[in-house]
């Protein structure tokens, strides 16, 4: 691997730099995220061994010089690795995973895991959002001959619910952390893989950074430009549009122009479409209220499955309860909190995937979407 | 008679302990939904819908502490600009926070300027120890809002305190002028709301203001 260090001179050499990250997945080093690069600042960016000749030849090809900052990023590694190897070597130290990050912190922390977990995780691109950011998602598989059944999870759909990307990075490090030692985990990854989403909804999860604590939808505009937002667990194509949503984009339900019309929405559907005779379950992570919640949202008609569905539920609550006393509440969206449609979790379950449902972390309203930081352990420690 | 979990029945249980909460309430003591333990639903023909509760709550400040209670809750009929009846029955006593709230009052009783604060808790749910009774009042005190504009299809929570005055009066009251953000569950929406706000140990809260705001507030 090697490091290239490039000025871009015009917006067109940066827009192309930016195309190149994106579509070969480039290890930005500097600027974090590809809309940063600019002209006349400097680019750091990190290109894999078997990429090297390519990403030369296309610069060449596009008179855009550049030097060579690192010539071998393993021999540099190796240089400052110490001596003993620890467990926590397997996850990116000094990581605080009882803490919210912001989104550049969280892009940085999926390739540090892929880098220092390379054996397990690969990290892949799923698509862009409406503003242009790459979403991506961590597959956790233990090489085998066997042909393993998917687990898909995904967190962060809705901006404001700040504890799930957070449980989504737990659970990585989890993972990583006791697969070796945990009997259960081991068994668990000689049967199953894990794609993990940290953050679907990446530029709502910014805007609630730096603009609107309590924004819940994604950032795309609507009317020219004088209304944001869809809320993307309403624009799936599962009954779409026919209740428990508004058609107007000043409401926080918005549903959007039509079934999967926003880019996230979409990116989403089609890699689960392309995967799912192979997926087993489906797990879409919210917050607040307590909930387990199986399909659907869109009728009160059972699932064909219900009975199995409602069984599983159960027990995993049961499971959750031990930990520290926190209950759950299991049943139907529609009949415990309200009736929608055009949800990600109906979606997967009429698409054929057996085992779908919604998980709302805590609490149940006292803190609500601002959970303070101290309850980020319990919660995912319980809900793990 | 209606399942626990249902919405009906935890949409009237909300309401139920809101009511009670404000009724009950004061800047150390909050008292919090933890459980429906039962739920019956009566219609009543040209009057409304009315819910039989049996309810746990739980105690804000230490979640080891509960208490049993029933209630009762009227959905008026048609008219959605009458708030619904509420009674309810506590089992036992609640504990007593008589010292803390006479710590807090004279503590800004005596303060020189008027306590003005933004954003409690913050973004990533932080609250400092000073701030806590100022929280747990505007909670205390969103009851009597929350009750004043719940019907059957809406279940409201505080999300966040935006905005916090003190207003100095020449009487034994302490009163607050709030700003807060109310979540909406069935609509999700966030929609900030104006309160003014009395208290005393001896005399309880009470919302003397209040009014929706506009969105963009």
């Amino acid at each position: 691997d090697q490091v290239l260090h490039i000025v871009p001179e015009t917006f067109q050499q940066v827009q192309l730099l930016q195309h190149l990250c994106s579509s070969l997945l480039l290890d930005l080093w500097k600027p974090l995220l590809p809309e940063d690069i600019g002209a006349g600042e400097d680019l750091h960016m990190r290109v894999p061994a078997p990429l090297v000749q390519e990403v030369k030849h296309s610069l060449d090809q596009h008179m855009i010089s550049y030097s060579i900052l690192i010539p071998d990023v393993q021999e540099l590694v190796d240089q400052n690795m110490p001596r003993e190897r620890s467990s926590l070597r397997q996850v990116p130290e000094g990581y605080d995973y009882t803490q919210y990050h912001p989104m550049g912190e969280i892009y940085q922390w999926m390739s540090e895991i892929q880098n220092s977990n390379s054996e397990l995780v690969t990290q892949h691109y799923l698509g862009n959002t409406a503003e242009n950011r790459p979403m991506y998602y961590l597959q956790i598989s233990q090489p085998s001959d066997k042909i393993k059944k998917i687990i898909w999870m995904d967190c962060g759909i809705h901006a404001r619910e700040w504890i799930t990307p957070a449980f989504c990075q737990w659970f990585v490090k989890e993972i990583l952390q006791n697969y070796k030692s945990d009997p259960k985990i081991s068994r668990f990854l000689q049967n199953l893989d894990l794609y993990i989403l940290p953050v679907l909804n990446i530029d709502g999860y910014i805007y609630s950074w730096e603009k609107d604590r309590l924004w819940r939808k994604n950032r795309s505009p609507y009317m020219n430009g004088t209304c944001y937002g869809t809320d993307l667990n309403r624009n799936f194509n599962s009954s779409w549009g026919s209740i428990g949503v508004s058609y107007n984009c000043s409401s926080i339900i918005f549903c959007g122009s039509g079934p999967e019309s926003e880019p996230e929405t979409k990116a989403v559907a089609q890699l689960i479409e392309r995967k799912k005779s192979d997926i087993l379950c489906y797990l879409t992570i919210h917050s607040y209220g307590q909930y387990i919640l199986i399909p659907y949202g869109s009728t009160t008609e059972p699932a064909s499955n219900s009975e199995e569905l409602m069984y599983v539920a159960e027990k995993a609550a049961a499971a959750l309860t031990e930990k520290y006393g926190t209950s759950y509440e299991v049943g139907s969206t529609s009949l415990i909190l309200y009736s929608n449609s055009g949800s990600s979790r109906d979606w997967a379950h009429m698409i054929g995937i057996p085992f779908s449902y919604t998980f709302e972390l805590r609490d149940k309203g006292t803190h609500g979407f601002v959970l303070p930081p101290d309850q980020i352990q319990p919660t995912c420690e319980e809900t793990m | 008679e209606l399942p626990p979990s249902h919405h009906s029945a935890t949409r009237a249980a909300a309401l139920a302990a809101c009511y009670l909460s404000y009724q009950r309430g004061s800047p150390w003591r909050g008292l919090a939904l933890r459980a429906v333990r039962s739920c019956r639903r009566q219609d009543i023909d040209g009057v409304g819908h009315k819910y039989y509760l049996e309810l746990v709550l739980e105690d804000v400040l230490d979640k080891d502490s509960t208490v049993n209670c029933t209630a009762e809750v009227l959905h008026h009929l048609g008219n959605k600009k009458i708030a619904p009846d509420v009674q309810f029955t506590i089992e036992g006593e609640l504990k007593n926070t008589d010292e803390a709230d006479n710590v807090f009052y004279n503590r800004i009783k005596s303060l020189e300027k008027e306590l003005v604060a933004e954003n409690i808790p913050d973004n990533h749910g932080n609250i400092s120890p000073e701030m806590e009774p100022i929280r747990l009042l505007a909670w205390v005190a969103s009851g009597y809002v929350i009750w004043q504009n719940s019907t059957e299809n809406t279940k409201f929570q505080l999300a966040q305190i935006k905005h916090v005055k003190q207003v100095k009066r020449s009487d034994e009251y302490l009163e607050f002028d709030y700003m807060i953000l109310l979540h909406e569950m069935v609509s999700q929406e966030i929609i900030p709301w104006q309160m003014t706000v009395l208290w005393h140990p001896q005399h309880g809260v009470q919302v003397t203001r209040e009014s929706r705001q506009p969105k963009h507030a």
